[in-house]
């Protein structure tokens, strides 16, 4: 059984020009211990998708129709005082902005231990030494004196770190991390990522991380999802999401980012933009923009279908019209 | 020589006063804070050409952007536009007309009021380069379709656009005066890759075309590898590495610009730790003795801790550091 | 061509987010029809008023404190009665309510102006004139405006003699209430202003060169004037207050110009006496009229505002 299910996850914002369906029958799995990336152009939703699974939907955002399953338990019903006990316990969040989760008037100690006991029976005396232990094992220097420092006496750096802390130290068994290093300079992002790496692999904690870098992702993530337009367009290893992406999409959104290794006279480049919600075209909504569309994409819309060692939404792919695979790749 | 240089910039300082109120300050006895956000930065950006600037956060690269086109002065040194003092070239709108900008938010670069026709025109008619209202429209026409928008966008607002269509009318806009040097404040950085693809792309076309001389600030080395043809590395205000690019990226030499290129994700990577730099970036108030990036070098000794580096001439490239000038490479 | 103009433009404002918010808020609709026929009442009183008050012919003293047409003695010639001269309370108070509503409007529009140059200039040209501009607003808003009013009506009643100062007494009223209430716009514009400045598109206008004055009014100004438009409601509501204060302590307009606040004086003589409705009505006139205009401030504030959406 995997450790979170989400079965074509519908999200929809009433608004007064219509009901906008923000995403759109997502599904996946993440199984214990599994890092998932999520990618995505901003619109694409995936940080909705995060958003949803800890239901801290923006309203009035609801989650119209599926499923969400955390060890094997509905949690897309739940009423928001459960929702607050798993939080934390079960699924920890990391978010862009450290300063948005640090409460700027308590000490970091304060809010390590207040998050602790919140989850765990322990004393005030062992709720503290287990937040000083987690301090320390996300790399704050001095953690037992830093640790009534107020958030602002931290770098940028650091805070993210104490943010990583405050979102396992409930030992929870999965992590959502939505863009965690985005607002930081790349040499401090290489530190925090091999962070959030070291963590979950000596925990065993699962990660859904959720960011627009491919990079970050090629190196943290066991398997990727790709999405489009409220939806998932391809879901596969990382490896072959890379090197052989089977959704023109994917294909093109590789080829658009220009490599530290080698220069090109010309970057690939997908032309266009990604459809707004209030006008996703009929079929494949990634078909205005297809260098491959063809008259079946205009009408019928794609659901994953397997293409090789990835699932891709992608008619190209399906198994009964054509072969397997089309010849890129 | 001078007519092949578009701008140079010599011995450029640039110090903020970052001090308290004047009143808390006397109360306080508070000293005068002081930022030296670009201290003695000098380069050359021949004609045609792209130099990229390249640091972290508060390496003072914008701030040279700023100085570049005369939106802030410097403290100290000189700037010269096609050899001319920069505020004396800006004071001629025949060559102040010549330089512009893109900026790096395409929500805040484009006033909300404005229809996209009013704001590509602006240029035009701060100069009085069209004679006639007919005219006007015809150039706003044409330049959006060479940014690859149609002439009927013009009628509509900032808020219609997506981000990268929103570039295009900031480049539309920066094209319209017809200038010979553009510079690019992080021109890419908010938009999405597959976008910021094409944005590069047309960027590059635009150069080849109207052989433009771009100024351009980045934090992502993997854009300026696409870009550049000098590279200059910024650290807490100075230009640690200056050379061609291609020289750079295959054999950088300053510390931290090897350790810079180490920390970048890449696809290549997968499943792959990077190395690390270890630290942060210190205050620019307050900045460390001696060269700035001893606290995190892996290469730093006493000398380094005590004494600024001067720059030295390796192959095509200037370094600024003294382990690479003493040919030390180990720690 | 701009008749097609005007008329998508209106389409695009009755489609606009603003307008539908205002169709879902019971509250705005309804003190906006109230502030509509009060305005509507005042603007066309020469129109439509059953009376001319300030015809003293048609007066006549037998006239004179009729109660309402609804009780005992009324007639129905002066439905809300007549004061103590026999002038008709309804066409008073749609006369005073005119004259009402040009003091607040004028004087608004005058610390509008006022104060959106000052905002503009001090958010925009430098910490010196910044400073300056902002320690007297700082220091006009620790009294009351109404004192402030007092005062520079109290200057100039002493400075010109007294046959022009009855001339020029509406002016005066205006000046006084509108110098009164700059500093609330003077704050609000410097404070979007210093937003707006640093702002990429003001940084765009200023890399080819375009003046400071230029950039002010053509690009700064349309991005600050929003927030502008919300104070200038709320503060119409308090300038008709002001003046309606001033005229009922008796600084204010003579009774040959009585607006809402002298009617409410003169009738504050006849309360006791048990001819209520020469006070009354007025009075209920300059409530529904002031907490009509506030309520659409108020709702025009939330609506603008996006962090309430």
């Amino acid at each position: 059984m995997a450790l979170l299910d989400v079965q074509n996850l519908t999200v929809e914002f009433p608004t007064r020009r219509g009901v906008l369906r923000a995403l759109d029958g997502v599904s996946f799995s993440i199984e214990a211990g599994e890092v998932l990336g999520v990618v995505g152009e901003s619109g694409a939703g995936k940080s909705l998708t995060g958003a949803a699974i800890i239901g801290l939907l923006e309203p009035p955002g609801r989650i119209a129709g599926g499923r969400i399953l955390l060890e094997g338990s509905r949690i897309d019903d739940l009423s928001q005082s459960q929702l607050r006990r798993i939080r934390g316990r079960r699924i920890g969040a990391i978010f862009q902005d450290p300063l948005t989760t640090l409460n700027p008037l308590y000490s970091i100690g304060r809010q390590l231990i207040e998050t602790i006991r919140t989850h765990l029976k322990l004393s005030e005396a062992d709720a503290r030494k287990r937040a000083v232990r987690w301090l320390e094992e996300v790399g704050i220097p001095a953690a037992a004196q830093r640790i009534d420092a107020y958030p602002h006496e931290f770098s940028g750096g650091q805070r993210q770190r104490v943010v990583i802390a405050l979102a396992l130290c409930a030992e929870p068994a999965l992590v959502i991390a939505d863009e965690p290093t985005t607002a930081l300079d790349v040499s401090i992002q290489a530190q925090i990522i091999a962070l959030l790496k070291r963590l979950a692999r000596d925990h065993g904690t699962s990660v859904m991380l959720i960011t627009h870098d491919m990079g970050v992702i090629a190196e943290t993530a066991d398997r990727v999802a790709v999405m489009y337009a409220g939806r998932i367009a391809e879901i596969g290893p990382v490896a072959e999401i890379v090197r052989t992406p089977a959704h023109p999409y994917t294909l093109g959104l590789m080829g658009s980012i220009p490599s530290i290794e080698h220069r090109v006279e010309r970057l690939a480049q997908i032309d266009g933009a990604m459809p707004r919600l209030t006008a996703i075209p009929q079929g494949c909504a990634f078909n205005p923009r297809c260098p491959r569309v063809f008259a079946r994409c205009r009408i019928e819309r794609p659901d994953l279908l397997p293409a090789g060692a990835t699932e891709a939404a992608c008619w190209l792919h399906d198994a009964t019209i054509r072969p397997l695979r089309a010849a890129h790749g | 020589m001078a007519d092949e240089t578009v701008l140079e910039a010599a011995g450029v300082s640039r110090v903020f006063d970052v001090s308290s109120p004047w009143l808390q300050r006397t109360l306080a006895r508070e000293p005068h804070r002081l930022l030296r956000a670009v201290d003695d930065v000098s380069f050359t950006i021949p004609r045609g050409t792209t130099l990229a600037l390249v640091g972290e956060s508060g390496c003072g690269k914008s701030t040279i952007a700023r100085m570049s086109v005369g939106l802030l002065a410097p403290s100290a040194g000189d700037i010269l536009f096609e050899g001319q003092p920069l505020s004396a070239a800006r004071a001629q709108p025949g060559l102040r007309r010549r330089m512009n900008m893109i900026f790096q938010d395409p929500y805040a670069s484009l006033n909300p009021r404005w229809r996209v026709r009013d704001i590509v025109a602006e240029p035009i008619r701060a100069f009085a380069m069209a004679k006639s209202r007919a005219e006007i429209i015809e150039r706003v026409g044409a330049l959006l379709a060479r940014v690859g928008l149609s002439a009927q966008d013009g009628e509509k607002y900032p808020h219609e656009f997506s981000g990268g269509q929103r570039q295009r009318v900031s480049i539309a806009r920066a094209l319209s005066s017809d200038p010979d040097f553009l510079v690019c404040d992080e021109p890419t950085s908010a938009l999405d890759v597959s976008v910021q693809a094409q944005i590069l792309n047309l960027m590059k076309d635009l150069q080849r075309r109207y052989g433009l001389t771009y100024l351009f600030i980045s934090h992502n080395l993997a854009v300026v590898r696409h870009m550049a043809d000098r590279l200059g590395v910024m650290y807490l205000g100075r230009i640690v590495e200056l050379g061609p690019a291609e020289e750079i990226f295959r054999a950088p030499r300053h510390p931290y610009t090897r350790l810079l290129l180490d920390a970048i994700p890449d696809l290549a990577m997968i499943g792959r730790a990077r190395a690390q730099v270890g630290g942060e970036v210190p205050s620019p108030i307050d900045p460390p003795p001696g060269c700035t990036f001893h606290p995190r070098c892996p290469l730093a000794n006493a000398r380094c801790r005590a004494e600024k580096p001067a720059v030295t001439l390796i192959g095509a490239s200037q370094v600024a550091c003294h382990a690479v000038a003493e040919g030390r490479t180990e720690p | 061509m701009s008749e097609a103009r005007a008329a998508g433009r209106l389409a695009r404002a009755l489609d606009s987010d603003l307008f539908y918010s205002f169709r879902r808020s019971p509250v705005a609709v309804f003190s906006a029809a109230m502030a509509l026929l009060l305005v509507l009442g005042a603007v066309l009183a020469p129109l439509i008023a059953p009376h001319d008050p300030f015809d003293l012919v048609s007066l006549n003293l037998m006239d004179s404190l009729l109660p309402p047409a609804f009780l005992d003695g009324g007639e129905w010639t002066f439905p809300l009665g007549t004061d103590n001269q026999g002038r008709d309370m309804l066409s008073g108070i749609m006369y005073g309510a005119r004259i009402s509503l040009t003091v607040g409007v004028s004087a608004v529009l005058f610390a509008v102006i006022v104060g959106t140059v000052l905002g503009l200039l001090a958010g925009y040209a430098g910490e010196a004139i910044d400073a300056l501009l902002m320690r007297i607003a700082d220091v006009q808003l620790t009294f009351p405006a109404i004192l402030i009013a007092l005062l520079v009506d109290g200057v100039i009643r002493a400075a010109v003699p007294r046959d022009v100062h009855e001339q020029i007494e509406v002016y005066v009223l205006i000046f006084a209430i509108g110098i009164s209430r700059w500093p609330q716009f003077a704050r609000t514009v410097r404070g979007s202003t210093l937003v707006e400045r640093n702002k990429d598109y003001v940084m765009a206008a200023r890399v080819i060169g375009l003046s400071s004055v230029r950039i002010m009014l053509s690009h700064i100004l349309p991005n600050v004037i929003g927030p502008v438009l919300v104070i200038f409601t709320l503060t119409l509501g308090l300038a008709i207050l002001d003046e309606a204060t001033l005229s009922f302590l008796g600084v204010g307009l003579p009774p040959t110009q009585p607006s809402l606040g002298t009617l409410i004086r003169i009738g504050n003589d006849f309360l006791f006496s048990g001819e209520w409705w020469v006070t009354i009505f007025p009075g209920l006139a300059l409530v529904a009229m002031v907490l009509s205009i506030n309520l659409l401030g108020d709702w025009l504030r939330d609506a603008l505002n996006p962090r309430l959406r």
